[in-house]
């Protein structure tokens, strides 16, 4: 009796089984579909077949045409390449230093206006970031730091506000018992010792979580980054200048370089992404429970 | 003493005002010297850091405001009256609006960080007196500037964000709050126009549901900002979380190859794939001419040119772009519930419906109660969506202000600053903007359970 029992349980999570595989089965292929036919029409040669939509998937003949024209110099790309790799390297280590600061600021020390200043940049968040466009760009203007300036100005705007996005680091911060620093400053170490030498290495998920996602955001940038670098060719990233192609210059054949170029984008910050991926899961994660 | 207690701690108003007066009557000469050049005090008494502090900050003040505070914040009331005009081949320039009201308003926030200074200052000045009458030494100031590392090391370490948000942040919203009292328009563009205080018109226009008014456009575009928010959060929500289920399943094997599957969508950029997800839907894109080749279908199908259905296809591929990230959130959390609570339903004869009902999702909505919040107002701030998949569009006749139909209360301002260089109804919608995303999180906020049951805990 107990035997045919956990034979038929035994089926029954066979058969469940198999349709939970079929499901994720399909569920793989919806997602993998469109990162395979950005691959594959990127090697759909622009000048034996047509460089615009066509209506088929896998190119009749495969070349590297697409690649070329990215690295002939005809386009500005691998300028624009090196200018967003240059915005995401530094607001990356300045974001994180800035939010460690912050972080530990307000999750070690208590003084007058702590909490004023958390309430305060709350709010400031609720405002779109949009609002304040025109005024930056006048701001930036100012300094001399829009068009053919637009690189150090797109990393001082990124950078100059990236304080009140402390709430995942300060979250973490907030785990680590507060016995352990205390301990350290009777036997006589000052805040700055503290600070340097034990809250940054065992902060280490967190640091690499909150420099992975400031160097991811670079690569999406659109909209400040052109109106910032408008008109000026050599000062956009990849996102305004491979946007351009996709919109205005599509009848041209312009979109499988599109399709080249972001393979060439995607690559690199895909790989970094998937050998981080541990800590960012964990930042998402412990961001996400404490909000 | 008591007096340096409250000035330390910051007694309330009344009692700041009158902190001045009393130090002043109570104050020895160099305090008193110190009400009109601050730090004298300090510097008299070797703190030469503290006052140096003070008396070069007191300086820059006066050299901004002689060579370039006053200048901006004379004219603020008018914002200027002198027009730009050509004088044969040349262009005499007269004030510039812009910079009126942007130096202006930076300036009345220099006074009022002098003040606040100022009182800083006297406080200053009472305290060290109270340290020498009690006979005791100030400091050294070796230690004063040591401490920057220690006991006020938040000092140091705030310094820099602090400004940074208040130069790249505070200021330009002030600013934007400012212009949605003004008439900053395309007809008014400063630096050849002068632009100038209109008073609420901006905010009547965008409340008017009559013939050029804002009313009808905001309320429709609110409407589906709404609407989209509500759907991108929750469908993403519960789909993602059926996902970490289907992938957390006892006996499924490869978890770890369907969750990198996955999370492809959040590791390559946005725009690369948004963008040719937007081309894969076109009317000349590959899902339509596959259906025509296919016989399935005699036309292409609308997806984003027609209004329903770009809304439809919106929300469903942002539901290839939301899933990854709560399977991770999912995952991580559904391991946290323990095992025995499953177990023991099981004896008791519950079906994976009935348990899923009564053990995880009372528990997931717990955990990730604030998480729904800050998804929801992210959502509703949701530009790279819905400006990478259809701009807006389709364009409508009906909707003012070059809104689309699907234009989400963010790209509208976007293409509001940009297309239309409207500044002053940018800056309203801005506004409503903020106003929104306050009034739902607020509302929601406290509703909370997670909010509610952490207070039972402290």
């Amino acid at each position: 009796m107990a035997k045919t029992s956990t034979a038929s349980m035994k089926r029954k999570e066979h058969i469940s089984n198999f349709f939970a595989y079929i499901l994720l089965i399909v569920i793989s292929v919806i997602w993998l579909f469109p990162f395979v036919g950005l691959l594959l029409q990127s090697f759909r040669s622009y000048i034996t077949e047509s460089g615009g939509m066509v209506e088929y998937l896998i190119p009749h003949q495969f070349s590297l045409d697409n690649y070329a024209f990215m690295f002939s110099g005809e386009s500005n790309f691998l300028r624009w390449y090196g200018n967003t790799l240059t915005i995401a390297a530094f607001v990356s280590i300045l974001q994180t230093v800035i939010i460690l600061c912050v972080s530990y600021s307000l999750s070690r020390m208590r003084f007058k206006g702590r909490t004023l200043i958390m309430r305060f940049w709350l709010i400031l968040g609720m405002f779109p970031g949009f609002l304040t466009m025109i005024c930056l760009y006048f701001l930036l203007k100012q300094l001399g730091l829009t068009q053919a300036g637009a690189i150090p100005g797109l990393i001082l705007v990124s950078v100059a506000s990236s304080g009140m996005g402390y709430y995942v680091c300060k979250g973490y911060m907030d785990t680590i018992p507060k016995s352990l620093d205390e301990a350290a400053r009777i036997d006589g170490a000052s805040r700055a010792r503290v600070f340097l030498t034990m809250m940054i290495p065992m902060c280490k998920p967190i640091i690499i979580y909150t420099a992975l996602t400031a160097f991811m955001a670079p690569w999406c940038d659109y909209v400040f980054a052109s109106y910032i670098a408008f008109g000026h060719d050599k000062s956009y990233n990849v996102a305004v200048g491979m946007t351009r192609w996709v919109w205005t210059n599509d009848y041209m054949g312009y979109f499988t370089r599109f399709c080249a170029g972001g393979i060439l984008v995607a690559i690199p910050v895909t790989i970094l992404f998937m050998a981080l991926q541990k800590y960012y899961v964990e930042g998402v994660t412990g961001g996400a429970v404490k909000g | 003493m008591a007096q340096t207690k409250k000035g330390r701690f910051g007694g309330t108003f009344a009692d700041n005002i009158k902190g001045i007066g009393t130090t002043f009557r109570d104050g020895d000469w160099k305090t008193r010297i110190s009400y009109l050049i601050m730090g004298f005090g300090p510097l008299c008494r070797g703190a030469i850091l503290r006052g140096l502090m003070y008396l070069g900050l007191e300086l820059a003040f006066i050299w901004y405001m002689i060579n370039f505070g006053w200048n901006y914040l004379s004219k603020i009331t008018t914002l200027g009256t002198v027009e730009t005009y050509k004088k044969g081949r040349s262009t005499v320039y007269g004030d510039n609006s812009f910079l009126i009201l942007l130096f202006g308003l930076l300036t009345i926030l220099a006074v009022l960080a002098i003040i606040a200074l100022w009182r800083m200052n006297i406080a200053e000045n009472q305290k060290e007196e109270a340290i020498l009458k009690a006979g005791k030494t100030l400091p050294g100031n070796k230690k004063d500037f040591l401490s920057l590392f220690d006991s006020n090391f938040d000092k140091t370490l705030m310094a820099l964000p602090l400004a940074g948000v208040f130069v790249f942040t505070v200021l330009p919203i002030i600013f934007m709050v400012c212009v949605s009292f003004t008439n900053y328009d395309m007809n008014h563009q400063a630096p050849s126009k002068l632009f100038t205080w209109v008073g609420l018109d901006n905010y009547r226009n965008m409340f008017n549901f009559g013939g050029a008014g804002f009313g009808g456009t905001f309320f429709s575009v609110l409407g589906w900002t709404l609407v989209w928010a509500f759907f991108a959060t929750f469908i993403d929500y519960f789909l993602g979380m059926a996902v970490a289920i289907l992938i957390n399943k006892k006996g499924i094997k490869f978890k770890k190859l369907w969750r990198t599957i996955l999370v492809l969508t959040i590791a390559v950029p946005q725009f690369v794939s948004l963008l040719y997800v937007m081309k894969l839907f076109a009317n000349d894109g590959l899902i339509n001419t596959y259906l025509k080749k296919w016989g399935w279908i005699q036309s292409a199908i609308p997806f984003w040119t027609n209004p329903t259905l770009a809304k439809f296809t919106i929300i469903l591929v942002n539901i290839w772009i939301g899933i990854p990230y709560l399977m991770l959130i999912a995952t991580g959390l559904l391991m946290n519930i323990p095992a025995d609570l499953y177990e023991s339903a099981k004896i008791d004869g519950a079906s994976p419906w009935q348990m899923f009902k009564s053990i995880t999702l009372p528990y997931m909505l717990f955990v990730t109660g604030p998480y729904l919040l800050t998804q929801f107002t992210g959502n509703l701030n949701n530009f790279n969506v819905i400006f990478l998949l259809t701009q807006g569009g389709p364009s409508s006749t009906t909707l003012m202000g070059s809104a689309g139909r699907t234009d989400l209360l963010v790209t509208w301002l976007y293409k509001m600053t940009l297309n239309e260089t409207n500044y002053k109804m940018a800056a309203v919608i801005g506004i409503m903007v903020f106003l929104v995303t306050a009034i739902v999180s607020l509302s929601v906020y406290n509703l909370l359970p997670s909010v509610k049951d952490e207070e039972g805990f402290q």
